[in-house]
């Protein structure tokens, strides 16, 4: 397959807002059950272990019509939530056998309610991850919410989940990131050999796709660009960041790169990378898991910091890391977490003197053109600025 | 008894309009502004500060330390109240805080941009431990992270898991309790010098079952009726001492008794509740309200249900720092736990069909027409998913529900003219209803 090819293959799983990829999987065997997820994070190897299939519920994009879903949220609340519940109503998660609402923000925390009543045939889980990163006390409450999953999904699919099953399903999830890693390192090395455009939809297709597979199409997609040689450019090497929930169109992303900007890293998919590396296979997988994410963990705005110094630390080494000249903020509208995090990141941003540009969408925005102009004018300041 | 008053803010070569307000309301103002002068004189007194949020708040925890408690959240209010969070938002948002947040945070923001100032006109002194509790709001852990990052001074989290199944399992309120033991009482032991004293808590835990019990007979004589309260606008008065820096005190004791003495006063003589202009005479129109209130223009909308005669019998706002009307009291035999499940149950860290059955349940106990959900542009919280509840509680009470939209401090987000509409037309809905039944029972 060309790198074309993977792309063009990820990109029909990123519009099929029908779900076909987990409607195969399903056919495929009888029995086969999926669960759906939100954004930030969930344990995907829990599900993974009890023989079903993640699903990434990322809303509805910009190509879903929200009819239904605007009736039941106010014009000050994000799209992700009316868009999700638009692909609910209308039957495109029928799929999916349950849904996990994972702890991020209140919109999200209520809509596991709302999923409660609007799906009662579906397992619904409010998803509580820690606050307190101290394994006696955070760790055990994890690994009770843990095992508590383990037993819905136990019960759900009629078969034990082994611990022996969760370190397989460890083991493929940290291939799985591996090759997270080794994509968001080569894109970093070499942003013009793989546009964010393309890498956001080889990791969108993670979404939909058993981990084993999007594996091997993330590391075919690294082996195909790489024989592809493509022209390099003088642009600005920026981070993005806010984006870790609901999703900016895809034509925002292009349009950022077509204003000059190589992002060299974001958090848009942040599940995929969340766990900073891998988890050891030895000892009880729970426990390792939860010592994963409470001390191996990426910072995001949904996550207290402990202390003050560690405000904004991620982001710092992002930049450092990836060679980043800049940063742009791209928050969805209404979306508390990022807003509220976005000036304490950029106080930290103009202490360490990284110039820094902002601005919000929404899954569906349409009009390009000033969100080119602001990552142009941003792109051509950083030139100026690296020139002098 | 109420006592007919001159109004302090009132224009002074005018004549100054009459409020009216109970023995308890007095009472009430009293101590919220001893609490400002004891946050005002804290440095000279040497006495450490917290702060910390309304919803889970351990004030008989911090009471243990000898803090003075500030609440930020009360301290926004009460500058709407006396409309000067406008100024403040807009300053927050000039210095780079988006105008989509929590107002409540950009009020608290920009009060500190200007010096700090507190409603009262006295200086507050900067917290020297930010207790984030962290009940039923992700939006709280971000404020004290910016006032953290900004004015410096501790942060502590206590992590409160939500009800996502509507229950509190075993493993929830072990989690807060071993984080109270292990972090949060050791941390508060560290920054007061006070030494950690579990029968002084369970002292305090008496005095707060007490008050509890006094404000659970206020809220719920409004199933009597006529309604001696309102349990809405009238109810913030009500809920202020408990919700704040006095539950666990004598001085909270001793409000509600002041206050259940009069609320049964007047329920004995058969007295509506008491609004600033006055008595309601008769009482037209029994509802349930969702959400909080706006405070911006508070009196204002106030008015509009009065002067129709819309008494709010029941709210979901006055149960935001504590439900405590379904049996929850503070347990002196059990403290740390009791406290955990304080938190625990606190009304927004209830699941979905848990409010929903709340409300139900308001509007059969206390025989009301109907729903009114008050939607804050500010608080997702609350805001996030109200339309379902609108929907579910009709389609289960058969009882007629609107909405209105406001926000809590923010002044640009309040249209009087709109929200009226909407209550004639909704108070015009709810007289159809009734005739409409009344013709199908004839």
């Amino acid at each position: 397959m060309s790198v074309q090819d993977i792309v063009a293959r990820c990109q029909a799983l990123f519009e099929d807002l029908d779900f076909n990829a987990v409607k195969q999987w399903k056919a495929a065997q009888p029995g086969r059950k999926s669960i759906g997820y939100m954004p930030i994070y969930v344990p995907r190897e829990i599900v993974h272990a009890a023989g079903m299939l993640p699903v990434g519920i990322f809303g509805g994009g910009d190509q879903l019509e929200v009819i239904q879903g605007d009736a039941y949220y106010q014009s000050y609340i994000c799209r992700i939530p009316r868009s999700t519940v638009e692909l609910g109503l209308t039957g495109r998660l029928d799929c999916l056998d349950g849904m996990l609402f994972p702890s991020i923000c209140d919109v999200i925390r209520n809509l596991s309610g709302m999923w409660q009543i609007m799906f009662k045939d579906k397992y619904v889980k409010y998803f509580d991850l820690p606050q307190n990163y101290d394994d006696a006390t955070g760790g055990s409450f994890y690994v009770h919410e843990m095992q508590a999953l383990r037993d819905d999904l136990e019960k759900l699919g009629g078969k034990k989940i082994s611990d022996e099953d969760l370190k397989a399903s460890i083991r493929v999830y940290n291939d799985n990131r591996k090759a997270v890693r080794e994509l968001y390192a080569y894109r970093a090395q070499k942003p013009w050999q793989a546009p964010t455009s393309e890498v956001y939809l080889v990791l969108r297709a993670g979404c939909v796709l058993p981990p084993e597979e999007h594996t091997v199409l993330i590391r075919q997609y690294l082996n195909e660009t790489e024989k592809q040689k493509r022209p390099q450019r003088d642009n600005a090497r920026v981070i993005l960041t806010g984006s870790f929930c609901e999703q900016p169109p895809l034509g925002l992303i292009k349009s950022i790169e077509m204003a000059g900007c190589y992002v060299v890293d974001d958090d848009f998919q942040l599940i995929q990378s969340w766990l900073l590396d891998d988890v050891p296979l030895e000892g009880d997988p729970l426990q390792e898991l939860s010592k994963a994410f409470l001390h191996r963990s990426a910072q995001t705005a949904s996550k207290y910091d402990d202390r003050k110094e560690d405000k904004g630390k991620h982001l710092l080494h992002q930049v450092k890391t990836r060679g980043a000249e800049g940063v742009i903020f791209a928050a969805a509208s209404f979306c508390d977490p990022a807003l509220l995090e976005r000036p304490m990141l950029q106080e930290i941003l103009a202490r360490h003197k990284i110039p820094y540009t902002a601005f919000k969408f929404a899954e569906n925005t349409g009009q390009m053109a000033p969100i080119r102009e602001q990552a142009g004018t941003f792109a051509d300041s950083i030139k100026l600025w690296s020139a002098a | 008894m109420t006592i007919p008053v001159t109004a302090a803010t009132a224009a002074p070569k005018k004549d100054k309009p009459k409020v009216i307000k109970e023995d308890a309301m007095w009472l009430q103002k009293e101590l919220i502004n001893a609490n400002y002068k004891e946050l005002a004189t804290a440095r000279e007194t040497g006495r450490k500060v917290s702060a910390t949020f309304v919803p889970g708040n351990l004030n008989e925890l911090l009471m243990c330390f000898n803090f003075a408690r500030s609440l930020p959240e009360t301290n926004a209010l009460q500058n709407a109240l006396r409309k000067r969070t406008g100024k403040m938002i807009m300053d927050a948002e000039r210095d780079g805080h988006s105008e989509d947040v929590c107002t409540y945070v950009k009020a608290d923001l920009g009060m500190m941009l200007a010096g700090d100032i507190g409603p009262t006109g006295e200086p507050l002194p900067k917290p020297d431990v930010l207790l984030l509790s962290y009940t039923g709001c992700f939006t709280f852990m971000k404020w004290f992270e910016l006032i953290r990052q900004k004015y410096g001074g501790e942060s502590l989290m206590l992590h409160v898991p939500y009800q996502g199944d509507g229950k509190i399992a075993p493993g929830m309120r072990d989690y807060v309790v071993k984080q109270l033991t292990d972090s949060i009482i050791p941390a508060l032991e560290r920054i007061s010098g006070v030494k950690f004293d579990i029968d002084r808590l369970r002292q305090y835990m008496r005095e707060s079952q007490k008050a509890e019990e006094n404000l659970v007979k206020v809220l719920q004589s409004a199933k009597h009726r006529p309604s001696p309260i309102d349990g809405y606008f009238g109810g913030v008065y009500y809920i202020g001492p408990i919700f704040t820096a006095f539950r666990g005190s004598p001085e909270a004791t001793r409000f509600y008794d002041v206050l259940w003495s009069e609320v049964e006063d007047r329920m004995r003589e058969g007295k509506g509740p008491i609004t600033p202009e006055g008595e309601i005479t008769e009482e037209k129109f029994r509802l349930v309200v969702e959400g909080p209130p706006n405070w911006t223009n508070f009196r204002d909308f106030w008015k509009m249900f009065y002067d129709e005669g819309a008494v709010v019998v029941a709210s979901t706002y006055s149960k935001v720092g504590g439900v405590y009307d379904f049996g929850f009291r503070h347990d002196p035999d059990r403290p740390l736990e009791s406290l955990a499940e304080y938190c625990l149950g606190c009304y927004t860290n209830l699941n979905f069909p848990q409010r929903i059955d709340m409300i139900c349940r308001y509007l059969e106990d206390y025989q009301a027409d109907g729903l009114l959900i008050n939607s804050i542009k500010s608080c997702n919280s609350f805001s996030a998913g109200q339309l379902l509840i609108l929907r579910e509680v009709e389609k289960r009470t058969g009882k007629p529900a609107a909405f209105i939209e406001s926000d809590l401090v923010d002044p640009r987000y309040f249209s009087a003219a709109n929200i009226r509409n909407r209550l004639e037309s909704y108070f015009q809905m709810i007289k159809q209803k009734r005739a409409a039944q009344a013709a199908a029972v004839h």
